[in-house]
């Protein structure tokens, strides 16, 4: 497919401004580029079907089942696009004065409400851009607490080497040491590791409960009072809050700080990657140091990003509280740990999974002893899988699993995709096993193959040139 | 009550038989039963869509919509082709994730890459990654960009937007390293303090033009100070300027950076935004965040991929110099659309007026007795002292419908115009005010 | 898997070949052959100084990033540019691909000749 300046033509386009009404005032030649930027020229006709025909290139939850885990791929209701798109919200200037943004405020203040009830936490804040971003704000509320009493010897957090990479990428932005500890067979925290790990210079712990694996960890009240009485605090990363909102709060299990990812647990969409929203909760001691918005407070740790963070993906899970509802909250999380239960027990009939027993919102599957003893990976089956119209699961993730494939369906899935897509994933088996070394052409149905990453990534091409477009004529 | 769900009871009855439980609670054996919530939330009961949407819909109601925005600071208003909305809304588009797997998301990566063309155009710079939260996070990671072992200090001039400059410190103060900041000089950076403060230590230098107070700053003599200095220039710079003004590129910078709001995002009270970033080929590897690569498959047709995945925080974990990994896809896509819609023309255009209108605006105000503070050149703000009380003056305007200049701390009024602000509004504005005082 | 007799050998797997005023260093065939296709090494600067047994460089894969460990100590007087550049020649050609060149180094405990490196990887790919 053709690249859209491969479709500019000099003088196409549509006019979508009037002339200028007032006098034309020219700036020094001085202050002008040489150049002028070569931007596409193109009808709106031909723009329309350039994205029209990238859309088709793409694959969303609207295409199909996308059990991407950790992700949380769930249904997107149209009904908090159709709230984001008010004019109300979208065309209000950030620095309004207050008293013509009181929508806007109780957007906020209901959202952040809800949240600290649904977690068990004090305050929030809705500023952060994203779950990264959240972490980052999280661990600095961490970091300033410890500041603030004095104890300027605490710079190091515990991360299980079961985490998402994102929590020892955040302690370093943090300036903090990274402490790994390995986790016990099954996934869990190793309580012994751990009790060897904290001490005086213990900032705090970071760990996702459901853990990586999709299991819940039985000790989770131990680990956090081991933490506490070694004077850290504890971190929750909310990635897989979805199958327990409602039904245990982060809160209740000695977490003093947490963040939330709403396109995920909240149904706001992932955009192919983004916009996202990180809220962060803590616990009323920690609430001073919260960063701060339009007034700048004593204590707080500072701005995290411009204004009032990713409003219109606020009021989308806004939204999406108030359609569920006290009812709906649980009873979503329920049925996302019933679907992945039921999904991971039709695909256990040739899948080896990680851990055997229940699982909450995804589970783990490794396809070591196939790479060993038949010659396909991981990799082979999911991209046996996109031949099938079906997103595979997260490849690759946990690392502490070899071959790993995470699963996560989500509660918005019926028992007839499910079933449908599990048949799918035992036939591709089947065809890996009778033909290993077939599956290292897949996919052959998608409109390219396999990339090359190798060469992408020794000689990057990362933009357009025109050069290029000749030399390929 | 809307739950999005697609079991019904019969199939959840098949379902907890296969899995020999009774309830959906008995699969939660392994959480402490005393942690268990015993009541049910304290939420308000679940709507229907049709009550959602009313609620929304009040809440949204109590927002003031103004009909006419001399407001910038930041946040821009610009015209925003049909097409981009339509375009953004496409399902497909809306409920990707990342695009991990290549072969299926081609449409997602090969706009991305489209993306990165245009703002590598509009920047002059070399490489740009797929974008970042918002331009105060970018400016941060640009700063983090050029930090090693031995230089850690970041100079900023006080003349950015006061946003961007709290965010910069909030990362800095994070990560144990310093900012530096520089005064201003009649609305522009001192050139002198600049040079003064650069030092061996000094990892960058981080200058907005047009700064907050709309003047074109001389980002050569910056480029000047901080690779004397052996430090990088990081330029903040504003998109749709972009279009008309020299590129950071061609000023000597190593990094530009800027907001991308203009590009097509309504106002939307602040948020979601997106963070450009572009740099020179040399600083490739250190950009933080998704970047988009082309490549071949096996048969050789062109496909394109994340790529330099590397450097990112699901591989090197504490290694990583920054825990990014989203980038804001749907906001690219909306400045990619915004960018090819205009068209090189349609954008020169709407800088061109920008410019016009602005000077128009400041011309009027003065007549009115708003004198214009600083001498520099400006592209589309500016700032006037106020000869009234400025919360009046903003009252008469907004019981006007018009949302006036912002209201900075030392009683002046940074003043914006667009393209959208026509000269009837101009001339309505400032003959109400000359009426009034 | 290629272990020229000439060389020694570290247990993370860099090579030596020292002529007693200096040495270059590189990473091993076995090494290489692990870690798949490389994509980019980040290179030392001259001037740097190595301490034995800490990471000095680090080479990437598409999917990777993995430490150097200096098998000396010393100061880098020379880097081999052309690998920033042409990062596939430490997978074509590992022993001729050095990375540094070392001078006024002390080398690290437990280097190894070329016979104990061949057995110690045998041992640890089972």
């Amino acid at each position: 497919m053709k690249l859209i300046f491969e479709k500019s033509r000099p003088g196409t386009g549509n006019q979508y401004i009037p002339a200028c009404d007032t006098a034309v005032y020219e700036l020094d030649a001085s202050f002008l580029r040489e150049q002028e930027a070569a931007l596409p020229e193109i009808s709106e006709n031909d723009l329309s079907r350039h994205y029209s025909e990238l859309e088709r290139r793409a694959y969303g939850v609207n295409n199909g089942f996308y059990p991407l885990g950790s992700c949380t791929m769930k249904y997107n209701p149209k009904i908090n696009e159709a709230a984001a798109a008010l004019e109300g919200f979208a065309d209000i200037h950030p620095l309004q004065p207050e008293d013509t943004v009181r929508g806007c405020r109780k957007v906020l203040e209901l959202t952040e409400k809800y949240l600290c009830e649904i977690t068990g936490m004090d305050a929030m804040t809705l500023a952060p851009a994203a779950g990264a971003h959240g972490e980052f704000t999280g661990m600095m509320l961490i970091r300033k607490y410890h500041e603030m009493r004095g104890d300027s010897k605490r710079n190091k957090v515990i991360v299980p080497d079961s985490s998402h990479g994102t929590n020892p990428a955040t302690g370093t932005m943090n300036g903090m040491q990274v402490v790994s500890i390995p986790s016990t067979e099954d996934g869990y925290v190793d309580l012994e590791k751990l009790r060897e790990a904290v001490n005086d210079e213990t900032a705090g712990l970071m760990l996702t409960n459901p853990n990586t694996l999709g299991l819940f960890d039985k000790n989770i009240c131990e680990i956090t009072k081991i933490v506490h009485e070694a004077g850290g605090l504890c971190y929750y990363d909310g990635a897989n809050m979805n199958p327990i909102m409602g039904i245990v709060r982060p809160g209740d299990m000695g977490f003093d700080c947490i963040h939330l990812n709403l396109h995920k647990t909240f149904s706001t969409p992932h955009g192919g990657g983004g916009p996202g929203a990180g809220a962060v909760g803590c616990k009323e001691f920690l609430a001073g140091y919260l960063p701060y918005d339009n007034e700048i407070t004593e204590n707080s740790c500072g701005k995290v990003r411009s204004f009032h963070g990713s409003f219109l993906v606020i009021v989308k899970a806004l939204a999406y509280i108030l359609s569920l509802g006290k009812e709906g909250i649980p009873e979503s999380a329920s049925m996302a740990v019933l679907n992945a239960n039921y999904f991971k027990a039709l695909l256990s009939e040739k899948y080896t999974m990680a851990n055997e027993g229940f699982c909450m919102h995804e589970f783990v599957m490794t396809l070591e002893k196939e790479q060993k003893e038949y010659g396909f990976s991981a990799l082979d089956i999911a991209k046996g899988l996109l031949d099938n119209g079906i997103h595979p699961p997260t490849m690759y993730f946990p690392l502490i699993v070899h071959e790993a494939l995470m699963a996560e369906p989500t509660e918005t899935e019926s028992r007839q995709t499910l079933e449908e897509a599990a048949r799918i994933f035992l036939d591709v088996y089947d065809e890996a096993m009778r033909d290993p070394q077939s599956m290292q052409q897949k996919p052959e149905k998608t409109v390219v193959g396999r990339p090359d990453e190798v060469l992408a990534a020794r000689k990057p091409v990362l933009r357009w040139q025109e050069e290029e477009a000749e030399d390929e004529v | 009550m809307g739950s999005y769900l697609s079991v019904n009871d019969a199939d959840r009855k098949v379902m907890l038989e296969r899995l020999g439980v009774s309830s959906v609670m008995d699969l939660y054996r392994d959480v402490p039963q005393d942690l268990i919530l015993d009541k049910p939330l304290g939420l308000p009961e679940g709507k229907a869509e049709m009550q959602v949407g009313r609620v929304m819909k009040e809440l949204a109601g109590e927002n003031r919509v103004y009909g006419t925005v001399f407001r910038g600071a930041g946040a821009y208003r610009h015209y925003i082709p049909a097409i981009v909305d339509q375009v953004a809304a496409k399902e497909t588009f809306l409920t990707a994730y990342t695009p991990y797997q290549a072969e299926i998301s081609q449409g997602v990566l090969q706009s991305i890459f489209e993306y990165q063309t245009m703002i590598c155009e509009l920047t002059g710079m070399e490489v740009s990654n797929a974008s970042v939260y918002d331009g105060a996070t970018a400016a941060a990671e640009a700063a983090a960009m050029c930090r090693d072992r031995k230089k850690k200090t970041v100079i900023v001039s006080e003349t950015v937007n006061p946003e961007v400059l709290a965010v910069m410190k909030t990362y800095s103060w994070a990560s144990d390293n310093e900012i530096v900041t520089v005064p201003a000089k009649d609305g522009v950076t001192d050139m002198d303090k600049l040079l003064s403060a650069a030092g061996a230590d000094t990892a960058a230098v981080y200058v907005q033009s047009p700064n907050y107070y709309g003047c074109i700053e001389d980002l050569e003599a910056a480029a000047k100070i901080a690779h004397d200095a052996g430090a990088k220039l990081i330029a903040g710079v504003q998109p749709i300027a972009q279009a008309i003004l020299k590129t950071p590129y061609e000023c000597g910078a190593d990094i530009a950076v800027g907001e991308g709001q203009p590009l097509g995002l309504p106002l939307s009270y602040g948020g979601p935004y997106l963070g450009f970033m572009a740099c020179t080929k040399e600083m490739m590897r250190k950009l933080p965040g998704r970047i988009v690569g082309k490549t071949a498959d096996e048969k050789g047709n062109a496909a394109y991929v994340l790529t330099l995945q590397a450097r990112e925080q699901h591989i090197r974990r504490e290694k990583a110099s920054s825990n990014i990994c989203s980038n804001e896809a749907l906001c690219a896509l909306r400045a990619a659309v915004y960018m090819a819609a205009m068209g090189r023309e349609g954008i020169w255009e709407a800088a061109r007026q920008c410019v016009s209108k602005a000077h128009y605006l400041q011309g009027k105000l003065a007549e009115a007795g708003f004198e214009r503070k600083y001498s520099g050149e400006f592209f589309h703000e500016f700032v006037t002292s106020c000869p009234y009380d400025t919360n009046e003056v903003m009252k008469v305007l907004s019981d006007n419908d018009i949302l006036g200049g912002l209201v900075l701390d030392g009683g002046e009024i940074l003043w914006c115009a667009t393209e959208m602000n026509t000269k009837e509004e101009i001339d309505r504005m400032v003959s109400l005010l000359k009426e009034v005082f | 898997m290629n272990t020229p007799a000439e060389l020694k050998y570290t247990k993370t797997h860099e090579w030596i070949s020292g002529d007693g005023g200096s040495c270059l260093i590189g990473i091993t065939d076995y090494a290489q052959d692990q870690l798949g296709s490389l994509v980019f090494i980040n290179l030392p600067m001259e001037g740097d100084e190595l301490t034995a047994g800490e990471a000095f460089c680090d080479v990437e894969s598409v999917k990777a990033a993995s430490d150097v460990i200096a098998p000396v100590s010393g100061t880098v007087a020379e880097v081999n540019e052309e690998l920033a550049d042409a990062p596939e020649k430490l997978n074509e050609d590992p022993y001729g691909a050095w990375i540094c060149r070392v001078e006024d180094y002390t080398p690290g405990e437990e280097l190894m000749d070329a016979e104990a490196y061949a057995a110690f990887c045998e041992e640890e790919q089972e």
